[in-house]
């Protein structure tokens, strides 16, 4: 039995509270506030102390879908991945880099909307990339 | 953001959470702080146990209202008639703060000259709150030794929005309140990483540190640090496409409304979302589902088979904040560290090696080991970054500003200096909704969040104790509307606006106001996005979630 406490930030809302992973066998079971943490010390919302619950849903995506005759099919990383950078590719090509736009996420860690917009305007050459900061 | 921005050269939350504990005075103006933003509750309840003035206003009595020493519920879409006639009591009354409007700022008398015609009498009228709350709030806040305003998306998310909020900048400047700690003004984030997504340039006007895509230098920076040549040969066709093949794009980008204008007129061909739900998130349902469909690829990336996601090409498994490394930003501008736990599930795979493996086959190659080694290149390129490094990061975070390793960090801005130098008054003036109600639709709709559930709903309704505390939707209405249209308790309804219609139960309270109706936009089922306005500000292209007219029918059968 391997357990473990993984001390990471809320992805709720905007205050960035403070809280403990409780890991068992690979498995979030649990969360502790951080009482150290200045923005939460040691409090949580209901929010926050029920947030490890969604992670093993299983209504989770496991695979990469494509669509393919009107419905989805589990297909392989590659597949997916060619699939989806050529089409990118092909719509740029055909109808220039402002035909392509993305949306970046206010959910997901800087590092990765970092990536993502290189990858709009390095990669496809567009600066067509917002979030819904508005929303 | 582009109000602060415009006002001070800086879009963030001017000070830190925890420095409302030592406020005076907390003004809280559209932000229902205890469901949207628990934490930030808990420390205005602690300088109200100070002894502190806090000061509501929003349309329906919320949790954070029934501790205020004043709550006031302004007509919807009136918080520029409320705010302008605020600081005309403050200007008759002598309560601004001279010295500091003639060295920090600039632009005083165009704006003073224009709050002349905005008196406490005409706008009582107009705002439906009573003169003599409008002028004793404008003491309060005034007078405070150190004032704090606190606003979320009920000042935002309306067509006047940027207009909101350079009136909360007018306000603040007014009487001294910034620069300094427990004052300022405050827009609570309303997501987790909203601030992040922000700074890293997820936006189309500007490189990651707020940095002007049209600046021809930072182009330069970029072209230079990304090593811009090897995709040009790589990815390129043949004929030569305008600009961007001789560089990066100097063109500013669009906007998510425009993107879905796109998408309908057939200028965007493709769009590739990460992590977001348009479907539920945006206003005018319908009008998002036509533009979705239209798109020749839609490629969605995220953790659930969101509505928007069901209706993609191509949908790619991410992982959720338990299963990554790396950063979020929060709201008062702290980089906090997100650590991995576990695995993802299946054959779900880290975002940004998705991202990277795509970059690499469409031209561009990307080659990191890491999100500690992305962060390390965030920190070159980013100056507000400079100083930030995963190492720094254990302990309390560091809050931006950073700019070099020696930086101990930012808790308030604009101590000596604002950002753009002088702060700027701006002129502005009263411009009502969008929509009115009228004959056929007589009430006025706004939403929001529950305290229970997360803006869309795909995390919160997939946990079982959230969705037990509250598993429908619902509408608020007050007693006496019910009573005139012969509603019970819990009956269900049919709420019509001029762009669509949805079946829900009310909730008969006195927590709104007559004549005005609230609805969570969580449920997809009672989807509240039906019916909300797209109409947007012209600046910040941010729809006019808050403000709608609807009508209200009973139902003459009961739904399941």
């Amino acid at each position: 039995m391997d357990y473990r406490t993984v001390l990471t930030t809320c992805p709720y809302c905007g205050c960035g509270c403070g809280l403990y992973l409780e890991v068992l066998d690979n498995k979030v079971t649990g969360t502790i506030p951080c009482k150290t943490h200045p923005m939460n010390q040691g409090k949580l919302c209901v929010k926050g102390w029920n947030v490890h619950e969604f992670v093993h849903n299983p209504n989770r995506l496991t695979c990469p879908l494509v669509r393919k005759n009107g419905s989805f099919a589990e297909v392989s990383w590659d597949e997916a991945l060619d699939y989806t950078a050529s089409r990118l590719k092909a719509a740029k090509e055909r109808h220039g880099s402002r035909s392509v736009a993305f949306m970046a996420s206010a959910k997901v860690t800087n590092e990765e909307n970092y990536l993502l917009q290189k990858f709009a305007r390095a990669a496809i050459g567009t600066n067509n990339i917002d979030h819904c900061a508005r929303l | 953001m582009a109000g602060l921005a415009a006002a001070f050269g800086s879009g963030a939350m001017t000070n830190s959470v925890a420095e409302l504990e030592d406020s005076d005075c907390i003004f809280i103006i559209g932000s229902n702080t205890t469901s949207s933003h628990p934490l930030v509750a808990e420390k205005i309840f602690k300088a109200k146990k100070r002894g502190a003035a806090i000061i509501v206003a929003d349309p329906r009595r919320t949790q954070i209202a029934s501790i205020a020493d004043i709550h006031v519920r302004q007509n919807l879409g009136t918080d520029v008639a409320f705010i302008n006639a605020m600081m005309h009591a403050i200007i008759k009354n002598s309560w601004h703060d001279t010295g500091f409007i003639s060295q920090r700022t600039e632009g005083f008398e165009a704006f003073k000259e224009n709050i002349n015609a905005f008196t406490v009498d005409k706008m009582a009228d107009v705002t439906g709150i009573c003169a003599d709350d409008i002028v004793k709030i404008a003491q309060l806040y005034a007078n405070g030794k150190a004032s704090s305003i606190v606003y979320c998306m009920g000042i935002t998310q309306h067509v006047s929005g940027v207009d909101n909020v350079k009136s909360l900048a007018n306000l603040a400047m007014l009487t001294g309140n910034l620069g300094r700690e427990s004052t300022g003004v405050n827009p609570l984030r309303g997501q987790n990483n909203v601030q992040g997504a922000c700074d890293m340039g997820g936006l189309p006007n500007v490189y990651p540190g707020y940095q002007p895509v049209n600046s021809e230098d930072v182009r330069k920076k970029f072209e230079t640090a990304w090593s811009f040549e090897i995709s040009k040969d790589a990815v390129e066709p043949d004929s030569s496409e305008e600009k961007s093949s001789m560089g990066l794009s100097a063109d500013v980008g669009l906007t998510i409304p425009e993107m879905l204008k796109g998408l309908g007129d057939g200028s965007v061909k493709a769009l590739f979302v990460l992590g977001e739900n348009p479907m539920v998130s945006d206003p005018d349902t319908n009008h998002v589902r036509k533009a979705l469909q239209s798109a020749e690829l839609l490629v969605v990336q995220d953790i659930f088979m969101t509505p928007t996601a069901e209706m993609a090409h191509v949908v790619l498994p991410g992982a959720c904040f338990a299963e990554k490394d790396g950063t979020f930003t929060n709201t008062e501008r702290r980089v906090l560290r997100v650590r991995k736990a576990i695995d993802p599930p299946g054959e779900a795979r880290q975002d940004w090696q998705i991202i990277q493996d795509l970059s690499s086959l469409a031209g561009y190659p990307m080659n990191y080991e890491s999100p500690d080694e992305i962060m390390n290149e965030i920190a070159k390129v980013t100056p507000s970054y400079g100083g930030i490094s995963y190492e720094r990061l254990e302990g309390d975070g560091l809050q931006w500003p950073c700019p070099s390793l020696e930086h101990p960090g930012t808790g308030f801005l604009h101590k000596e200096r604002f950002t753009r130098g002088m702060g700027l008054f701006h002129v502005i003036d009263y411009i009502p909704p969008d929509e009115t109600v009228d004959d056929e639709y007589s009430f006025w709709l706004t939403t929001g969040r529950t305290y229970v559930h997360y803006h869309t709903g795909t995390m919160t309704r997939n946990s079982p104790s959230l969705n037990a505390e509250m598993s429908e939707g619902f509408i608020e209405i007050n007693p006496s509307d019910a009573e005139e249209l012969n509603l019970a308790q819990g009956q269900w309804v049919k709420v019509a606006s001029r762009r669509g219609e949805v079946i829900v139960k009310i909730i008969i309270t006195d927590t709104i106001g007559k004549k005005v109706v609230f609805m969570p936009f969580h449920f997809i089922e009672s989807q509240a996005n039906l019916l909300t306005n797209p109409a947007f500000d012209p600046t910040a292209k941010i729809p006019e979630f808050k403000v709608c007219a609807v009508r209200i029918e009973k139902m003459v059968k009961a739904q399941h």
